[in-house]
């Protein structure tokens, strides 16, 4: 980035921190940026002539007479259409050996939409899942995260609803991606021929950790850039949040702050929601939706991380790998999107809701029946029924590998009530029984 | 001559102000940020150092920008127009902001001084009065508005005079006040509170003695909350808590509602903006959002105003109240507000309490909490401020402090269980968990024998039981297998499961299911008693299931049918038949 007429230049350092520098300056704004020794570095605490400077890629080998100047500026980003199908580091520089992107010049981290202003969330994002579809459908302007295990396949199932969703703009903010997940990532939206509607900011395991706090708000700059000014249909992903927030507390304890909940910062809650606040139905037709992924450390979820973001998004999707049928699938029962009332039997069929209700409900049945028959008692002739539907059910319907409308979808779910069940077993409405029990 | 200063330290939204005079706690200020005012409140005061929290983003600001203190804490405008309005924490209007984002400090009036109201006169001229007695009426809608004698005036005073009937504008005085010194006041329609302060301008406090009704079977029957009451919801993320707010901010027998959306998503308050203008209120015919202010700060919008905003919530709360109305305060989140408070204690370098919250958490919560109550008013009319919080734990996990606050103080406890919400048996209010401390008030039970029926509570308690033995049941057949224990386990677990599904279960997204009027909750409970005191011999537990089954099906038909319908009433039919035909 340019440092512009203004720059003030200092050379003694005060203190130096793994992740922090202290100089004596004056004239210094809050959240502008500087460089220390070349390193980009920005303010987070004044105190009297005191300043701190979080030094983004680290203070390994900043000497104490370090040049440091400052830019007068919080951190920005040019946004245009040059944005399109390029590659960019967390401080929005190119990596794909093209050139600097030129445009109007946008301070990350800006404000929040007036909510008042906000649109209702409606449009339904199909991303033909039926595990997502039908039980947990995606509206846009939604943000909801994967809660995954390390060994699950998170980044190839949000790769892959990011290509089959309708929008006009993919935004990908990778943190601490592994550098074969960059490829892959790079890899797949290369074949799918979707490149010039996709826009990535990478920071790799192979950079420093603090340099992740600037990806998620370099991408939704840019998202709202193209969601705001363009009126577009903006997908953001955001893999992996939970290396996100491990960036912030490294930087609160380099801050000597105490700590709240597993060592994370006691304002964990709102840098997070600042981030996925960001998703929005806007009044003119632009919408910003954001699916991100937190990693679960062996499926915990009460862990500070997955818990603050949960009380954040519009629900959470869960992947299991199904042991009956070999399948990774979409689990139904901890699995939710807390808008999908907006959209199911109102943008769907009519019988949505209790299909995916009782479809899931059965399934539930099931689970007590297998526990049942593991602690070795008898089965009832319902639970075995239910045991069988659970099979075709996992397989036919939460399977990731599925692919189908929804209308197939709730098509699907009444054949297999009609094949395992009575009606009586089912509690749906007497009036959508009528409608396609027999159809089924 | 106002008290200025000079930024001199800045960490987040906490910013160190040097001052050239005096300054108090909790008094406010502005920053100036190159002619940007950014308001801010003192929270500590050391020497000539005092600490502001900043209500705005402090992007900018620079050590020797120029402070001004404005001599006064944070204040609420009370008056007519309040009503429909949607506010950020600080009272802003958040519906005449320009723009599509918030800027920062752009305020914006909470009452419209330009709309002309139609003003009756209460008292006359001699009349003797003091804080909060009525002087007059505007229609505010449909609400009968009272303008009051300003709650922070002490003393008696005798209205000098009063204008006629006619057009006024809020800011107009509408009567002169001479005080005990003889000095003239003059009142208009509008007054300022202090948002930290309760307003006690009554007669009396007393034990809340009547139930408000919310149309949920699961709080009404099982667990009331009074009208004056407090109750609070913790539970986990995914549990309902917001659904089940919004369901008893839809139905809720009260006169206004409040609804303060504190550091919790946008969308949700996007839902009751959307929403609210469109759905009728079946008590009056009008507009839901006829009856309801909402208080936004949504967790993206600046943290230290979270904080304000429960406190402008109440305020508006108490000052309705003081007409003789009947308000429910919904807060969604109140732990969203203690973090708010954890933030702020922690860049102070304060000592922390537990899970680094500060150790007065938990006198904070109760004061606030006990500004809820039913109060007499002078006049001999009653008003009333219910309070329903939620909390979300962290990790689900209820042994946390904001839980633990609040158990003390909350006299409604409404635990949602994962359990139940992850089988989808909604609202997931735990049965045996969850308790309301007025159903053992003496002046409540006489209320229920008056409004419902004889015997109410001792059939509420049964219903309890019937839940409680049906868990033990479910628990051996758990261990001992179905074909292991006795018929009569199965009995108790199954009529467990009827009390489950008929009674507590409720579906919020059914236009019929999802109110349910205290005479139908009767009706249903007497159904349900009866039929889990016959005696039904079945010859193996399956066919007890399947009849059981059969019945919660019927019934449940029954509930998605409009009360005394043809449809409700060929399901009774049809429930009568199946019933009977067993025993």
């Amino acid at each position: 980035m340019p440092a512009n007429v203004y720059q003030r230049i200092y050379t003694k350092l005060e203190a130096i921190t793994k992740a922090t520098v202290t100089l004596k300056a004056t004239d210094v704004s809050n959240d502008e940026l500087a460089t220390v020794a070349g390193k980009l570095a920005q303010v987070v605490k004044i105190k009297g002539d005191n300043v701190t400077l979080q030094v983004f890629s680290g203070t390994e080998g900043i000497p104490t007479n370090a040049h440091v100047e400052f830019f007068g500026e919080p951190p920005a980003l040019n946004v245009s259409d040059e944005l399109s199908g390029r590659f960019f580091n967390a401080y929005g520089d190119p990596i794909d050996g093209g050139p600097k992107v030129s445009g109007d010049k946008r301070y990350v981290g800006g404000p929040s939409v007036n909510p008042f202003k906000r649109r209702q969330p409606s449009e339904l994002i199909p991303t033909g899942i039926a595990g997502i579809d039908l039980n947990n459908t995606l509206v846009s302007g939604q943000k909801i995260p994967f809660f995954a295990n390390s060994d699950q396949p998170y980044n190839e199932v949000m790769a892959e609803v990011a290509l089959r969703a309708d929008v006009d703009k993919i935004i990908l903010g990778g943190m601490g991606l592994s550098n074969d997940d960059y490829l892959f990532f790079r890899q797949k939206f290369e074949d799918a021929g979707a490149l010039n509607k996709i826009i990535s900011f990478i920071n790799t395991t192979e950079q420093p950790p603090v340099e992740r706090l600037l990806i998620p708000d370099m991408a939704l700059t840019a998202a709202e850039y193209f969601a705001v000014d363009k009126n577009e249909k903006v997908l953001v992903l955001l893999t992996d949040m939970t290396l996100y927030a491990d960036a912030l507390s490294i930087v609160s304890n380099r801050m000597d702050q105490i700590p709240s909940k597993d060592s994370m910062p006691g304002s964990l809650y709102s840098d997070l929601a600042k981030i996925y606040e960001k998703a929005v139905q806007l009044p003119d037709g632009g919408s910003i939706t954001i699916i991100a992924v937190t990693t679960l450390n062996d499926g915990d979820i009460t862990h500070a991380i997955p818990d603050n973001t949960g009380y954040i998004t519009e629900g959470q999707l869960y992947l299991r790998k199904d042991s009956d049928t070999g399948k990774v699938i979409v689990d139904p029962f901890r699995s939710l999107s807390r808008l999908k009332q907006l959209v199911i039997g109102k943008k769907t069929r009519e019988d949505h809701s209790q299909v995916m209700n009782t479809g899931v409900r059965l399934y539930a049945d099931a689970a007590n029946a297998k526990t049942k028959l593991e602690n070795g008692f008898d089965l009832s002739d319902y639970d075995l029924r239910c045991l069988d539907y659970a099979k075709e059910y996992s397989t036919k319907l939460l399977a990731i590998d599925v692919n189908i409308k929804i209308d197939e979808m709730l098509d699907t779910a009444w054949s297999l009530f009609k094949k395992y069940f009575k009606p009586e077993e089912l509690g749906i409405r007497q009036k959508f029984i009528d409608e396609h029990w027999d159809k089924a | 001559m106002k008290t200025t200063g000079k930024v001199a330290g800045i960490v987040s939204n906490l910013v160190a102000v040097e001052v050239n005079g005096p300054v108090a706690q909790n008094e406010l200020c502005y920053i100036d940020l190159d002619g940007i005012k950014l308001m801010a409140e003192v929270i500590k005061v050391n020497g000539s150092t005092a600490q502001v929290q900043v209500y705005e983003s402090t992007r900018g600001l620079k050590v020797g920008n120029s402070v001004e203190f404005e001599g006064r804490m944070l204040e609420v405008t009370l008056g007519p127009g309040l009503l429909s309005s949607n506010y950020d924490g600080l009272q802003d209007n958040l519906a005449t902001m320009e723009g599509v984002f918030l800027q920062r400090g752009e305020y914006t009036a909470a009452i419209d001084p330009t709309k002309e109201w139609e003003f009756t006169p209460i008292a006359k001229a001699g009349d003797k009065v003091l804080a909060a007695d009525w002087l007059g009426e505007v229609k505010e809608g449909w609400l009968p508005h009272k303008i009051m004698v300003p709650f922070s005036f002490t003393g008696e005073y005798t209205v000098k005079s009063i204008v006629s009937a006619g057009t006024y504008k809020a800011e107009d005085t509408v009567a002169v006040l001479t005080n005990e010194k003889g000095d003239d006041l003059n009142v208009s329609m509008i007054q300022k509170w202090p948002v930290k302060v309760a307003i006690k301008c009554y007669k009396e406090k007393p034990r809340p003695y009547k139930v408000l009704e919310t149309g949920v079977r699961a709080i009404d029957t099982f667990n009331p909350i009074a009208e004056g009451g407090t109750g609070f919801i913790p539970g986990p993320f995914g549990c309902g808590k917001t659904v089940l707010q919004h369901a008893i901010a839809k139905q809720a027998e009260a006169d206004i509602i409040i609804m303060a959306a504190c550091g919790e998503r946008a969308n949700e308050v996007v839902e009751i903006f959307k929403e609210f203008p469109e759905l009728d209120d079946p008590r009056t015919g009008r507009k839901l959002i006829e009856r309801t202010t909402i208080i936004c700060n949504t967790s993206n919008m600046p943290v230290a105003a979270r904080e304000a905003s429960v406190y402008t919530a109440m305020t508006i709360g108490e000052y309705y109240r003081a007409m003789g109305l009947k308000v429910l305060l919904l807060a969604d989140s109140t732990s969203r507000w203690a973090q708010a408070l954890r933030e702020m204690s922690n860049r102070m370098e304060e000592l922390p309490g537990a899970d680094a919250f500060p150790v007065d958490l938990s006198s904070i919560i109760s004061n606030f909490y006990s500004r809820a109550g039913i109060v007499v008013l002078r006049n001999g009319e009653t008003g009333s401020v219910t309070f329903l919080g939620t909390v979300s734990p962290a990790g689900g996990n209820l042994k946390e402090p904001v839980t633990e606050s609040t158990k003390k103080c909350a006299r409604c406890f409404y635990a949602l269980n994962q359990g139940r919400a992850d089988s989808k048996r909604y609202p997931a209010i735990d049965p045996l968990d969850s308790y309301s401390k007025y159903l053992e008030y003496p002046e409540m039970h006489e209320y229920f024998e008056k409004r419902i029926s004889k015997g109410w509570v001792e059939k509420v308690l049964k219903a309890r039981n019937i839940i409680l033995r049906g868990k033990e049941a479910y628990d051996q057949i758990n261990i001992l297998g179905d074909d292991g224990v006795p018929m009569d386990y199965h009995l108790r677990y199954w009529k467990s499961e009827l009390v489950d599904f008929i009674l507590l279960q409720q579906d919020a997204f059914d236009a019929i299911d999802a109110n349910c009027p205290l005479e139908r909750q009767e009706f249903m409970l007497d159904i349900i008693l009866n039929e889990c005191d016959k005696d039904i011999e079945f010859e193996n537990f399956e066919q007890c299931i399947s009849y059981y089954k059969n019945i919660i099906n019927i019934l449940r038909q029954l509930n998605y049918s409009v009360y005394k319908s043809d449809d409700f009433n060929k399901y009774l039919d049809q429930y009568n038949k199946a019933s009977n035909h067993a025993s």
